[in-house]
């Protein structure tokens, strides 16, 4: 199966493309395993009380979404604050997720 | 290896490198054997359009020799055999008009992007 | 069993953004994870490996140059030269060259070589992965 990779470090309140690109992970996730990386002031959609809106429907896709904890605990965001289905993680998972080749998208 | 070169940005120094240092970077690995093709999306429909003309830049007595030509660059990377497309939403948020831009110009769609994906090994974002 | 590889271009100057310091762990992260790695910087990326990066004090810290330890990117490449030494994997740092020229970046900590985009295609063909960090 088709793997995407798509690491995104956008600050979804400032990119207004942010919301674009979920929309295409949603599309990628028709036919392909898509995780969804976010670092940096990405993470900032991993909120719950944010997340619905911010991350759109990336879960009910079977998108996989993850978020660097070096960056939510840089944020302050406990991992009591996450939305449902998105999981902290370590870069060392992202690594893992670029050894098993997907297409790699740093947006 | 099939690479897509997806461009947002536009006019990023341009000035100062005299080219779009990405699309200078795509024709640079063209050169080296890549089969890399370019989408242009968000802002970087705007290297698209036709008539472009930078005027050379002056601060005090220096003045600029070569201010960046990209519609010139567009358009060799288009003949090199490059397939250049470009994201109709984006044009059309942007208001420009599909009958201003450059020849061998592809316009693709959103709809079209998670198949146009697929067909590359490797997917660059810039 | 092959090594897996990774090549990571690398566009942004030092400071200035937080995309520096995630490559830089990533690549980390990489070499821990048993991978070589391959680094092409490109643009403002070649002034990384600067050894003209000095630390200095910060009086609003009330540290001084030895207290603050201030972060330099040069020590960083090193660093990962040191790591990947030490778990015998390949690592490699390759400035694209027009891009010193244009910005007087020709000083590079030892290891650093200078390239061209060529050597980023040649990089990307042999890697298990590659992935491109632009600017914004």
């Amino acid at each position: 199966m088709k793997r995407f990779l798509i690491v995104e470090s956008r600050d979804p309140f400032e990119a207004a493309s942010f919301a674009a690109r979920n929309g295409l992970h949603v599309a990628l996730a028709g036919d392909a395993e898509v995780t969804v990386f976010l670092v940096e002031n990405a993470v900032l959609a991993a909120r719950a009380a944010v997340a619905a809106i911010v991350l759109g429907g990336l879960r009910a896709a079977g998108v996989q979404v993850l978020a660097d904890e070096f960056a939510l605990q840089e944020r302050g965001i406990a991992a009591g604050q996450l939305a449902a289905g998105v999981e902290a993680a370590s870069l060392d998972r992202l690594v893992v997720e670029l050894g098993r080749g997907a297409k790699a998208i740093w947006c | 290896m099939r690479v897509l070169q997806i461009i947002e940005p536009a006019h990023r120094a341009t000035i100062e490198e005299q080219d779009d240092t990405v699309l200078w970077f795509t024709r640079a690995i063209r050169g080296a054997g890549a089969a890399a093709d370019v989408l242009l999306a968000g802002t970087a429909v705007c290297y698209a359009v036709r008539g472009q003309s930078c005027p050379a830049l002056r601060v005090g007595d220096w003045e600029q020799k070569h201010p960046p030509a990209i519609e010139h660059e567009l358009g060799r990377l288009i003949e090199s055999g490059a397939r250049v497309s470009a994201l109709v939403e984006d044009l059309d948020e942007r208001g420009i008009d599909r009958r201003a831009l450059i020849k061998g110009l592809v316009i693709t769609t959103r709809k079209d992007l998670p198949g146009l994906l697929g067909r590359y090994d490797r997917v660059w974002k810039w | 069993m092959t090594t897996p590889s990774l090549t990571v271009l690398m566009m942004d100057a030092p400071y200035e953004q937080s995309r520096t310091t995630t490559a830089f762990r990533l690549l980390d992260a990489a070499l821990r994870n048993g991978f070589a790695v391959h680094v092409f910087a490109y643009e403002g990326a070649v002034s990384l490996p600067s050894p003209r990066q000095r630390p200095h004090a910060n009086a609003l810290h009330g540290r001084t140059v030895e207290e603050e330890a201030h972060p330099t990117p040069h020590a960083w490449v090193s660093a990962l030269m040191r790591l990947a030494e030490e778990l015998k994997l390949p690592f490699e740092w390759v400035n694209c060259g027009l891009c010193v020229d244009e910005r007087g970046a020709d000083e590079a900590v030892a290891g650093v070589r200078r390239g061209s985009p060529a050597d980023f295609w040649k990089m990307a063909g042999e890697s298990t992965n590659t992935l491109v960090i632009a600017t914004r």
